[in-house]
């Protein structure tokens, strides 16, 4: 029982988080900044593009250091 | 989004899903009975058709706004790491995906297994090989006609594209009985990735309170934008020392 539970858990952090966590919480922590942002008078669209940026060369790099 | 972008995006992503199920239903089929292959097949089919049918109406009556902040927080999580996998191997950081590989270790793992036939199947191992490999290929397809389709308005086009990409992928896996390794998968998942990822962007950030300039047309920069550097990436990966890894399930 306690493998099925682990490997239902197993199944559902590769689906929703996969390889490199770093980007999910990335995610999570650049959505929550655009909506902190856009709650003044400052414009938060170029938020997640910037977010874009740094996440994807930061997750290649850790990607190619698994090698 | 225009139901041509709608039906494109989702026909490449359901595509991409579709060839890697058929790799497995052909396995089953080879290793161990086409019969029993089949039905696992549309068994799963049938299942994950259940499941677009009971939560895309469900999924279209939530707000749009909490709807694109999840969505766009999905997609953008799974975009990246489609892009990240794709970058990785154009760079030749990762094993290019070798549907030929999988097969020949599909069919060698089903091969050993004892045959065991029951009163709906002749081969009951066949049919959950079949099925699972389905099923769990299938939920990518399930959950993207389901995103693009909410915030499109139109849940109903988004499963056609699905249903048209599994439909020509199962037909020429049918037709050939092998894996089908002329198809350029490695390539469509590089477009699918940049597609998520812009599409994730987007509408991350309206569901996040942000307002794009140009509304909608914020997309005709976001994609070819992400394209340009997902291309300097696979560019400044190969020039640096390289050391190809295996391939990731």
């Amino acid at each position: 029982m306690a493998k099925r539970i682990q490997a239902f858990a197993a199944f559902w952090y590769d689906f929703l988080i996969g390889d490199d966590w770093l980007v999910a919480a990335g995610v999570a922590v650049s959505l929550g900044l655009t909506y902190w942002v856009s709650q003044t008078a400052v414009p938060a669209w170029w938020l997640m593009p910037v977010f874009l940026l740094l996440i994807l060369p930061v997750s290649l790099w850790r990607g190619t250091r698994r090698g | 989004m225009g139901a041509g972008a709608l039906f494109v995006a989702v026909f490449l992503a359901c595509a991409v899903e579709a060839v890697e199920a058929t790799t497995i239903v052909l396995a089953a089929g080879a290793a161990r009975d086409w019969r029993s292959a089949a039905s696992g097949m549309a068994g799963a089919l049938a299942f994950l058709a259940i499941v677009v049918a009971a939560l895309g109406p469900a999924v279209s009556a939530l707000p749009l706004r909490g709807l694109r902040l999840v969505v766009g927080a999905l997609l953008l999580v799974f975009g990246l790491q489609w892009l990240r996998k794709a970058i990785l191997r154009a760079s030749g950081h990762k094993a290019l995906h070798d549907e030929d590989k999988i097969f020949a270790e599909q069919v060698a793992a089903a091969a050993g297994q004892p045959r065991r036939p029951n009163r709906l199947v002749p081969d009951w191992y066949g049919f959950a090989l079949s099925f699972k490999g389905v099923l769990l290929e299938g939920l990518e397809v399930v959950f993207i006609v389901l995103t693009f389709g909410a915030n499109a308005h139109d849940v109903a086009l988004a499963a056609v594209a699905a249903a048209c990409a599994v439909a020509v992928v199962a037909a020429a896996g049918a037709a050939v009985r092998t894996p089908l390794r002329r198809v350029p998968e490695n390539a469509m998942k590089f477009v699918v990735g940049i597609m998520l990822t812009a599409f994730g962007t987007f509408w991350g950030a309206e569901g996040a309170g942000a307002h794009w300039p140009g509304s909608d047309a914020a997309l005709l920069a976001l994609v070819p934008g992400i394209a340009l550097f997902a291309l300097a990436m696979v560019a400044l990966l190969r020039a640096g020392p390289v050391t190809a890894v295996a391939e990731e399930p």
